[in-house]
């Protein structure tokens, strides 16, 4: 497998260091001289200084085979979007996964079309989110392809859905739950499953349905 | 009065910015650095918004909604492509512009429509041609 892995700063480099440790073929793209030189030392001719938002640059790191997989891990945004945008269209690149670094930009990226992404900030937010009880719903996944997501609901004792069926339960439309947690046992939910104060539900629905389903279950 | 976007208020930008609003337009003109309102003179009539032109909310505080036409003149190509397809995508800006200097990445966006002008290409071919214009009759005489 070859891969292109575009911006050689903390995450690029690990990333690299990781893939070629799995026998990979890798070509990182570094602009800055200084990072360059750094990781010259480290990767020989495995890395390749230059822009890599410049066709030139990526087409002598052999992107026009095309690699299996370009990473577009740069520091910035647009960059990581064009990188990703030239790979897909341009040369055919099956697959592109490209860094968030601003989740403000996270819409951009869907928008063109630049799937999967990363972003440290939303999975940061999304463990706070976990850890913090204060948050009665919490993201766990977002399928994007499917436009889908996962969420986690904690039932407690006044919550209205407290002793019904989740048959009884009017879920809002493009929602339903998955899973039910009780005392350390997950059990998959079914129309008989009756819900009771502490259980952690898992629910899936379409983006945008959380304030209906948190009013059903937890009418808030 | 038709609406402008220009984003980037460097040299291109923000002359462009004061001969729309000569011609009549209702300009906005939105760049990352305050002290760049100085290159649209003392007392300029439009609005000035500082800010970085991917911010969705600050276009949409500029007025992108009801925008006729944007500019993407900041100086990096990446981002100017970038607000340029949010632009006519998201916003659908019946006029965008974007300004690249890197003729490869020109070449490839406006394939995929955009209205671009590379300033480089324009600049190879004016030197050319003015190239050309010496050197032809000097190639004469030599054949003469």
């Amino acid at each position: 497998m070859y891969v292109i892995v575009a911006g050689g700063g903390k995450i690029g480099a690990n990333v690299t260091r990781s893939l070629l440790r799995l026998g990979y073929e890798v070509t990182l793209i570094e602009q800055r001289r200084d990072r360059f030189e750094q990781l010259e030392d480290e990767f020989e001719h495995q890395v390749q200084r230059g822009d890599a938002t410049e066709l030139y640059v990526l087409e002598r790191a052999g992107i026009a085979r095309p690699p299996d997989v370009v990473l577009a891990l740069t520091g910035d945004d647009e960059d990581n979007m064009i990188i990703g945008q030239i790979a897909r269209e341009k040369y055919g690149v099956p697959k592109v996964i490209a860094r968030v670094n601003d989740p403000r930009n996270q819409p951009h990226f869907d928008l063109l079309g630049i799937s999967p992404t990363i972003c440290a900030t939303s999975s940061v937010m999304a463990l706070v989110e976990h850890e913090v009880p204060e948050h009665d719903l919490i993201h766990l996944l977002e399928l994007r392809r499917e436009n889908l997501e996962i969420v986690e609901v904690q039932i407690d004792g006044d919550a209205p859905a407290t002793g019904k069926s989740i048959e009884a339960l009017s879920l809002p439309e493009g929602s339903r739950l998955i899973s039910v947690m009780r005392g350390g046992r997950a059990e998959i939910a079914v129309g008989s499953t009756v819900l009771e104060a502490g259980d952690q539900v898992l629910a899936i629905l379409e983006p945008g349905k959380e304030d209906e389903l948190r009013r059903v279950l937890l009418r808030r | 009065m038709l609406k402008a976007l220009v984003i980037g208020c460097g040299r291109v930008g923000s002359s462009i910015a004061l001969q729309l609003h000569q011609e009549g337009w209702d300009v906005t003109v939105v760049d990352e650095n305050e002290d760049a309102l100085s290159r649209l003179g003392e007392s300029w009539p439009g609005t000035f918004i500082v800010g970085h032109g991917m911010d969705a909310d600050l276009l949409r505080e500029a007025g992108i909604e009801d925008a006729d036409a944007l500019v993407a003149a900041t100086d990096g190509d990446n981002t100017n492509i970038i607000i340029g397809q949010v632009a006519q995508k998201r916003f659908d800006v019946r006029c965008v512009v974007v300004r690249i200097l890197d003729p490869a990445r020109a070449k490839f966006y406006a394939e995929r429509g955009l209205n671009i002008v590379c300033p480089t290409s324009v600049a190879i071919d004016r030197l050319m041609e003015a190239t050309r214009a010496c050197a032809v009759p000097a190639a004469e005489e030599v054949a003469g």
